[in-house]
């Protein structure tokens, strides 16, 4: 099996051996140039203040403008999968590889597992920074959560349920009264996600 | 004299016959009064004013009758149609004078008519995605333009010298630079006018719209800087005039920009205030973003760049602070100014190409412009794309680069600033101008003409004409703020950083100066809320007005209340008609559930459309009925059917039907004599509170999932308010868990406890088990959904949450988790009108059992339910039975809530 990656724009076949292991070859996948992974590198160093290759919640909290960020800390728990309490290089870069802009030069070949960066991905990363309690469906109750941290004091808990209750009634295609992933999906159908969801330096 | 013929000419006799008729008379008049004139002719009074009246005319009655064919207008844009027309007026106005008498004078057009379309630009500027481009728009409109200008100029004076251009024509370097300068740049009114009939998507349109508002700062320092160079002459132009232009650049472009932010900051600041006298809120609008133009011209700085600036900025504030009322008046005004303003261009366009001092035909110089500027145009775009795409997330692509190469349209700035030239000082302006306005005609009618097969053939995206949907909305901004975190991990001050940089200063300081206190107040996503629920309330109401107009809609002040109360509320007709809207803000229609596997299919498509109120209005009758699930379908009939009898029309078979299997039901259900306490929240999700064994509940678990559809009757509509109220307030639990708590409001306690209030006045009426009392408690639903309709802001009294309680208690019955789980919010979060009904075990049940928490529930659910039925009741009872079982006995004779089958979790109002 051989991976293509681009390096510098210069597209180049490598061949995965067994000898390498999975995170490197997860690793040309998602990074494709040297020169973002060293930077990414740099910064996950200077977050890691221990030292210790790992970065805990808190080197996220430190970050002062995350603090700011009405969903910060659902993105900070993204970073780190279930019953982990930190999160090494390779998970770092692999959760931000989600925000790759995705390569339309390069279709995707069937026979490879879908990047991290497709449309599924990144509605998958979406996804699960509402539905917090892992269970497959954004409930009223998990939508409102997101609601009154995005939204300002001013509002009140009437107003946000009823665009709470809206915004499900709109998306809830079977009914429960919560949304799941395929009516996420279709809700942001004529959304262009591979716009909305992807940061330049990434690429 | 002249100029009156002129004016009547275009019109044909008919005008041309009353103002020979007017003059007989005037004639006559003076001769039998001697001199004083009862009508006498005052032409030279009114002549100005008069004419443009006439020429605004001609313009609005050229674009009606170019709108008569819909197949030619697509075809053909209406700029070619437009230029055409004023081609054949200008040769009538030349064969019958001689001499051109009209033109598109400079003055005329750069102090009105741009002005009208720049504003109309600027205001309605999609600021979002403006700014996502900016980068791309300002790199083709300062690189590209002046790559456009000096690449032009220089191979035009090649050419001269090679000799392909003749010598008459009297040009050197600086003039033909100066030339180059005002050719090469992309016009607004001729992109707009194309492009909008294009619909291509909306990053090219604002790349190339952007583009060709923002090159005029490029445009107006070339033209200055080249006329001083002309002036002086070339020999005498130092090193350090160089850098005087760059220096000009700079302080035009800038200085235009700044003046634009401070007249947006002033006009905002100005709408905070207009509270009382809201009438001048439009004009106000007008008036700043017009002296932005003014103010930018008379510092000679880039008038267009102000303006676009000034409308780009304050549109925010200005929106959120001027009244409905206004905002529609500034965006048609706006609209109808601009539309006529382009009109009046283009027409005015064809008449000065008709004008024998402007043919001075070069074939030369006319074919080198029109190839210099295609072929640098599409240099031009396609090298700076391929510098941009290493920086652009959504690299532009072939397709793109082809639309925008085609898609550099010149027009009438061109020509203004080609006929502001001085013949003196540029003997071959003659020339130019005759270049321009071929070059002008050839953009606008060959390229406009030829860009939509273009974009057809080469399958370029188009522009959706669609408003964003409140999910798309949330998502959105919940994308923005997750771009910004991981920008923020990611340690890059990119462009999410930058931007909620932004965002955060406006909301600290810009937004408090300039918003008003209650508009500060209020959350972004809150208005979009509303926004969206307005635009569908209005367009319902643009359909079907008449429903809303006539009798049918009373309130609750009228006599008919009691007997059709979902009827009478405006917001349970409509989403009762499945409509798909919400005119009160507070309720969410949440479509009622029904599992219906084999239809999920259209259901789903309903529920996509469900926010095209128009395309389901419409056939929401037909559509509806056919496609949505059992449950759903009979809820509706039962509505259609009060709504019929209401109408006096006639009645519907398909109720016929329903009633007869409803009979059926209750025979089963008296059959089966197992008397469940169900209550069914809002068909889908039945709650269930069974006062019978353990053994019982679990007998009943099974059918109580499959038969999820249970027939409801319920005014579902009214139920469903309270499903938004806060659930937040403690107090409302505690007065309804424990009655001997004073409740902080009557409505608060006489709701949850409807007897109450309603027993010694309001009819009761009592199941034929004697089983349950329902008090008719209609005032309190009906005052509560109407208020909740008037005032949105005014939170309706507290309503007791769902209390952890009732969860746990749902978690005991086997059948409850579902139930609860799913509706317990609702359910039991308003104890007002929950749905569905108990049957309850005796009227001990209602003297509040001190100790038992489950029988509070009960009771909760009960009053709910109670509350919920009365409508029902008392509706179904009034129509005249369209059915055998005669609607009215059967409410007086049967339980209120009987099991209909084993499984039907649902109560009828039998």
């Amino acid at each position: 099996m051989h991976i293509v990656i681009k390096l510098f724009g210069v597209p180049l076949s490598c061949p995965i051996t067994n000898s390498m292991n999975i995170w490197f070859s997860c690793f040309l996948f998602i990074i494709v140039t040297p020169a973002h992974i060293v930077r990414l590198y740099d910064r996950f160093e200077a977050l890691d203040k221990e030292k210790t290759g790992h970065l805990r919640p808190q080197d996220f909290g430190a970050i002062n403008r995350l603090a700011m960020n009405p969903i910060g800390d659902r993105i900070i728990g993204a970073f780190f999968s279930p019953g982990q309490e930190t999160v090494d290089f390779h998970s770092f870069v692999r959760i931000l590889a989600h925000f790759r802009p995705a390569d339309k030069k390069h279709p995707k070949d069937p026979s490879m597992p879908e990047p991290v960066n497709s449309r599924t991905s990144k509605l998958k990363f979406a996804f699960q920074l509402y539905d917090q309690d892992k269970d497959g469906k954004i409930s009223r109750a998990e939508l409102l959560q997101v609601l009154r941290s995005m939204l300002e004091m001013q509002v009140t808990e009437e107003q946000l349920e009823s665009i709470a209750d809206r915004t499900i009634q709109e998306a809830d295609l079977d009914n429960d009264d919560a949304i799941s992933f395929e009516e996420f999906r279709k809700s942001l159908e004529k959304v262009n996600i591979d716009h909305k969801m992807s940061i330049r330096f990434l690429r | 004299p002249l100029r009156r013929v002129l004016l009547i000419l275009p019109f044909g006799t008919p005008l041309g016959g009353v103002y020979k008729e007017r003059t007989k008379d005037a004639a006559r008049l003076s001769e039998f009064n001697g001199k004083m004139l009862l009508v006498s002719w005052e032409w030279s009074y009114v002549q100005t004013p008069y004419i443009i009246a006439i020429w605004i005319l001609v313009a609005s009655v050229a674009k009606i009758l170019f709108h008569f064919s819909q197949r030619f207008t697509t075809v053909v844009p209406e700029s070619c149609m437009l230029i055409l027309l004023g081609l054949v007026l200008g040769g009538i106005v030349l064969l019958t004078s001689k001499k051109q008498l009209y033109q598109l004078e400079p003055g005329l057009f750069f102090l009105f008519l741009l002005p009208t379309i720049v504003g109309d630009a600027g205001y309605f500027m999609p600021a979002r995605l403006f700014f996502d481009n900016l980068g791309a728009i300002l790199l083709y409109a300062v690189v590209g333009t002046l790559w456009n200008a000096f690449c032009t100029g220089f191979c035009l004076y090649g050419v001269k010298l090679l000799g392909i251009i003749d010598q008459k024509v009297q040009a050197g370097l600086m003039e033909f630079l100066l030339f180059g300068a005002l050719i090469s740049a992309v016009d607004p009114v001729a992109v707009l006018a194309v492009f909008e009939e294009v619909h291509v998507n909306e990053t090219l349109f604002i790349i190339v719209f952007g583009e060709s508002l923002l090159n005029d700062a490029v445009t107006v320092v070339l033209y200055k800087v080249y006329m001083s160079f002309v002036e002086v002459g070339p020999e005498n132009v130092q090193t350090a005039d160089y850098f005087k232009g760059v220096a000009s650049f700079l302080i035009v472009s800038i200085g235009g920009t700044m003046v634009g932010l401070i007249f947006a900051a002033l006009l905002a600041f100005i709408t905070r205030f207009t509270k009382k006298v809201r009438i001048i809120e439009p004009l106000l609008v007008f008036l700043m973003v017009y002296l932005a133009y003014l103010t930018a011209e008379l510092f000679s700085l880039s008038a267009i760049l102000s303006m676009t600036f000034c409308g780009i900025g304050c549109n925010k504030y200005v929106e959120a602070n001027i009244s409905q009322k206004s905002r529609t008046t500034v965006k048609y005004t706006m609209k109808t100014l601009a539309s006529i303003a382009e009109t009046i261009i283009f027409i005015f366009l064809g008449i000065s190409a008709v004008d024998k001092s402007k043919w001075a035909w070069d074939t030369g110089l006319i074919s080198c412009t029109l190839i210099f500027i295609f072929v640098f145009r599409a240099l031009g775009v396609v090298m700076q794309t391929w510098v941009l795409n290493w920086f652009r997330l959504v690299p532009l692509d072939k397709i793109d680069q082809v639309v925008m190469s085609y898609g550099g349209l010149r027009g009438a700035v061109a020509f203004a600033l080609v006929v502001l030239l001085d013949a003196e000082r540029v003997p071959a302006k003659d020339y130019f101008v005759a270049t321009t306005i071929i070059v002008v005609f050839f953009t606008v009618m060959f390229q406009g003409l030829t860009i939509k097969p273009l974009v057809n053939w080469l399958k370029v995206p188009r522009a959706t004409n669609r408003k964003p949907t409140i999910n798309e909305e949330i998502h959105e901004r919940a994308f923005d703020h997750c771009l910004t975190a991981v920008e923020d991990i990611a340690g890059l001050n990119g462009y999410h950083h930058w931007r909620d940089k932004w965002e955060q200063f406006d909301k600290n300081y810009l937004s408090k100066l300039l918003l008003r206190k209650s508009v500060y107040r209020k959350s972004e996503l809150w208005e979009v809320y509303q926004k969206i629920n307005i635009r569908d309330a209005i367009s319902v109401i643009d359909q079907g007005g008449n429903v809303l107009t006539s009798a049918r809609l009373s309130l609750p002040s009228m006599a008919s209340r009691a007997s059709f109360p979902e009827v009478t509320n405006v917001t349970n007709y409509l989403r009762e008609n499945g409509s798909g809207v919400c005119l009160d803000l507070q309720v969410i229609d949440n479509v009622p559930g029904a599992k219906v596997e084999e239809e999920s299919e259209t259901h789903h498509f309903l529920a996509g459309n469900l926010y095209k109120p128009r395309r389901r209005y419409q056939s929401h009758y037909s559509r509806h009925f056919m496609t949505v699930g059992d449950h759903e379908r009979q809820d509706r009939e039962i509505f259609q059917r009060n709504m019929k009898s209401r109408m006096e029309t006639h009645s519907n078979g398909c109720f016929l039907s329903l009633l007869q299997r409803r009979g059926s039901d209750v025979k089963e259900q008296d059959l089966n004599d197992k008397p469940r306490r169900n209550v069914s929240w809002q068909d889908k999700d039945p709650v269930v509170v069974t006062v019978e064994s353990e053994d019982e509940k679990g007998e009943h678990l099974e059918p109580e999932k499959e038969e999820d559809v249970g027939i409801t009757f319920v005014a579902r509509k009214v139920p469903d308010t309270p499903k938004e109220r806060p659930k937040s307030v403690p107090a409302g639990l505690e007065v309804c868990q424990s009655p001997s708590v004073a409740p902080p409001s009557p409505t608060c306690s006489e709701r949850n406890l409807p007897w109450k209030g309603g027993i010694g006045t309001l009819p009761v009426c009592v199941s034929m088990e004697a089983t349950k009392i329902i008090p008719i408690d209609l005032q309190q639903a009906w005052n509560q959904s109407i208020s909740s309709l008037e005032s949105l802001a005014s939170p309706p009294g507290p309503v007791e949450p769902l209390h952890p309680r009732v969860s746990a208690l749902s978690r005991l019955g086997g059948q409850r988790p579902v139930s609860y789980s799913g509706s317990g919010v609702s359910g039991s979060g308003f104890g007002s009108r929950g749905a569905g009904s108990i049957v309850a075990q005796g009227i001990a049940r209602f003297e509040f059992p001190p100790g038992g928490e489950e029988k509070e529930e009960e009771e909760g659910a009960l009053s709910d339910q109670e509350q919920e039925l009365q409508p029902l009741v008392s509706s179904s009872v009034r129509p005249p039975a369209p059915s055998p079982p005669g609607p009215g006995s059967r409410a007086e004779e049967e339980p209120l809530c009987v099991p209909e089958e084993p499984g039907h979790s649902a109560p009828s109002w039998q």
